[in-house]
C-alpha cells in the first residue's frame, strides 16, 4: 500500500465528479428522459431525506442495521480468530476441517435466509445469524493462513529469549499475524455490510435493507434512493474506520514492503 | 559466561537418504571463538542447529553448557517491536526497571544507534538491523552465541564495519561463540580457531588456530596467511611450497 503524494488540488477532483453526477442526474430528470415514478429527481430525494430524518426513521434504521452488523461481525471475530489460530497450530485438525470450512466459505450466506427465518423468525437474530455465517468462515481461514505464514525463525528466536505459553501467544503469534488479520477484517466487514441489507429485506421489520424494500413496495422511489445513499456512505465509513487499524505503528511493517 | 562450553562426540546425522554428518566431533571451550567454514550445503548450519537443540542427532552426543542465543542469516528481529523493544527481549530477565533501562541505553550506545530506539526494523538499513540483532543477542545474561552467516546479506564495506563492531562488543561482553560463514576472511579475522569442513558427509578437513589478540584487521599478515591456507585447503588456491605431484 504505497501512497503517492499528490498536489492538494487533486483532492478536489472527487468533489468535481460528485457535482458533475448531480448535474447529470438533474438534467435527466428535468428533461423527463425517464418517467418521474421510476427516476426520482434530486429535489424529491432531498425532500425524502428530510422526511426520513424528521420522523426519526432513518436514524432508527441506521441503528438497527449497525447493531446487527456489529454483533454478527464481532461474534465471528471473537470465535473465528481463536479457531483459526488453533487450526494453524494443529495440522490434523486442519486436514480434517479445511474442506468443510472451504465449502461454507464458498456458500453464499444468502442461501441461509430460509433457514434463518424458519429458525429465528423475523428481527435481529436472523440478520445477526446471516452476518455471522458471512464473516465467520473468511475470518477463520484468513487467521489460519496468517498463522501458517509466520516465518519459523520467529518461533526459534522466541524460544531463545524465553517466550513461552501466554507470552508466546500475546507477544509473538498475535502481533505476527496482525497485519493479515486486519486486512481480512476489512474485507469481512464489507461483506457483512452487504449481507445485512439483503437479510433485512427479507427477514426484517426495520433496518436500512428493510427501508429500501418498504420504499419499493410503497412506490416511494425517492426514499429508495435515500436508503441506497445511506447504505453506500456507511459502507465507506466502516472501511475508513477499519483502515485506521493499519495505522497502528506496530502493524505498519505488514503494509510497507 | 559461567563454565560454558559446547561439545559434540561422534555425532552422526542423516536427513532421509542424505548423510550430513558422520562420526563428527568438535569441542568449543569457554570464551573461545570458533568459526566454521566449508562448501555450501556441507552442513554448517546443521552444526548450529545441533548445538541449539533444534535438531537431534541420529547418533552420538551433543553437550551444551550455558544459555544460548542464535543470530540468523535472515531477519530475526521482530518487525512489530521497535529497536528498543527488540533489544529489551535480551533483558527480560533483568527485573529492575531502572537497571533494564540503563542496560538498554548501554546497548544502543554500543551499536551506535542512540536516537533510533523508537524506530521499527523496517525503517532501518540492513546493516543497522544486523547491528540490532547483535545487540539483542549480547544484551543481558547469556553464555553462548551461535551466529549463522550473520553478515552474508550485507555489502562488503558494511560487513567489514560490522566485523570490527562484533569484535569490539565481544571484548566488552565476552561470550563463547560459534560462527558459521562462507566468508573465509571473516572467519580468519574474527576467530580464535577456524574449522574447515569437507563436502557431505562433513568431516574436519583442517583446523587453524590463530594466536592473535582480537580485534584484528582484515589485512593483518597473519589473517591474510590464514585465509590463504583455508582457501588452499578448499582447493581454491595453489600453495607453491607444497605442490602435490
Amino acid at each position: 500500500m504505497r501512497e503517492e503524494r499528490l498536489p492538494g488540488s487533486t483532492r478536489l477532483l472527487p468533489l468535481a465528479v460528485l457535482v458533475a453526477a448531480l448535474l447529470l442526474w438533474s438534467a435527466l430528470s428535468s428533461f423527463r428522459v425517464f418517467p418521474e415514478s421510476l427516476f426520482p429527481s434530486p429535489q424529491s430525494v432531498a425532500r425524502g431525506f428530510w422526511e426520513e430524518i424528521r420522523t426519526g426513521r432513518l436514524f432508527n434504521d441506521m441503528v438497527a442495521s449497525l447493531f446487527r452488523v456489529t454483533s454478527g461481525f464481532l461474534l465471528a471475530v471473537f470465535l473465528g480468530t481463536p479457531l483459526g489460530l488453533w487450526l494453524g497450530y494443529r495440522a490434523r485438525a486442519r486436514a480434517a476441517l479445511l474442506p468443510a470450512l472451504n465449502f461454507f466459505r464458498n456458500l453464499s450466506p444468502l442461501a441461509w435466509i430460509p433457514f434463518a427465518i424458519l429458525w429465528f423468525g423475523i428481527g435481529d437474530v436472523p440478520a445477526i445469524f446471516l452476518i455471522f455465517m458471512a464473516s465467520f468462515f473468511p475470518v477463520v481461514l484468513a487467521t489460519m493462513a496468517a498463522y501458517a505464514s509466520i516465518p519459523s525463525v520467529y518461533f526459534r528466536v522466541a524460544e531463545n529469549y524465553g517466550f513461552r505459553n501466554r507470552a508466546l501467544l500475546l507477544e509473538v503469534t498475535l502481533p505476527a499475524i496482525m497485519p493479515e488479520v486486519i486486512t481480512a477484517l476489512r474485507v469481512t466487514a464489507g461483506l457483512s455490510w452487504l449481507v445485512v441489507v439483503a437479510a433485512e429485506m427479507i427477514a426484517g421489520r426495520d433496518g436500512l435493507g428493510f427501508a429500501i424494500w418498504d420504499a419499493r413496495n410503497g412506490l416511494r422511489m425517492d426514499l429508495l434512493v435515500v436508503g441506497m445513499i445511506v447504505i453506500g456512505l456507511i459502507g465507506v465509513f466502516i472501511d475508513r474506520l477499519l483502515v485506521q487499524l493499519t495505522r497502528i505503528p506496530s502493524v505498519r511493517w505488514g503494509y510497507e514492503r | 559466561m559461567r563454565d560454558s562450553h559446547l561439545s559434540m562426540e561422534r555425532v552422526s546425522l542423516s536427513f532421509g537418504a542424505v548423510e550430513v554428518l558422520r562420526d563428527f566431533s568438535l569441542e568449543v571451550g569457554e570464551g573461545e571463538f570458533v568459526a566454521v567454514v566449508g562448501p555450501s550445503g556441507c552442513g554448517k548450519t546443521t552444526l548450529l542447529n545441533l548445538f541449539s537443540g533444534f535438531t537431534r542427532p541420529s547418533a552420538g552426543l551433543v553437550r551444551c553448557n550455558g544459555r544460548i542465543r542464535m543470530v540468523f542469516q535472515h531477519d530475526g528481529l521482530f518487525p512489530w517491536r521497535t529497536v528498543a523493544e527488540n533489544i529489551s527481549m535480551g533483558l527480560r530477565e533483568v527485573r529492575d526497571v531502572q537497571e533494564r533501562a540503563r542496560q538498554l541505553k548501554e546497548m544502543l550506545a554500543l551499536i551506535g544507534l542512540e536516537g533510533f530506539g523508537e524506530h521499527y526494523p523496517h525503517q532501518l538499513s540492513g546493516g543497522m538491523r544486523q547491528r540490532v540483532e547483535l545487540a539483542r543477542a549480547l544484551a543481558g545474561e547469556t553464555d553462548i552465541l551461535l551466529l549463522d552467516e550473520p553478515f552474508s546479506a550485507l555489502d562488503y564495506l558494511t560487513r567489514l564495519r560490522l566485523r570490527k563492531e562484533l569484535a569490539r562488543m565481544l571484548r566488552e561482553r565476552p561470550r563463547t561463540v560459534v560462527l558459521v560463514t562462507h566468508d573465509t576472511e571473516e572467519a580468519a579475522q574474527l576467530a580464535d580457531r577456524v574449522i574447515v569442513l569437507s563436502e557431505r558427509p562433513a568431516h574436519i578437513r583442517c583446523e587453524l588456530t590463530l594466536g592473535l589478540e582480537r580485534p584484528r584487521d582484515a589485512t593483518n599478515p597473519q589473517v591474510v596467511e590464514a585465509v590463504h591456507r583455508i582457501l588452499t585447503e578448499l582447493g581454491l588456491e595453489h600453495d607453491p611450497e607444497n605442490v602435490l605431484v
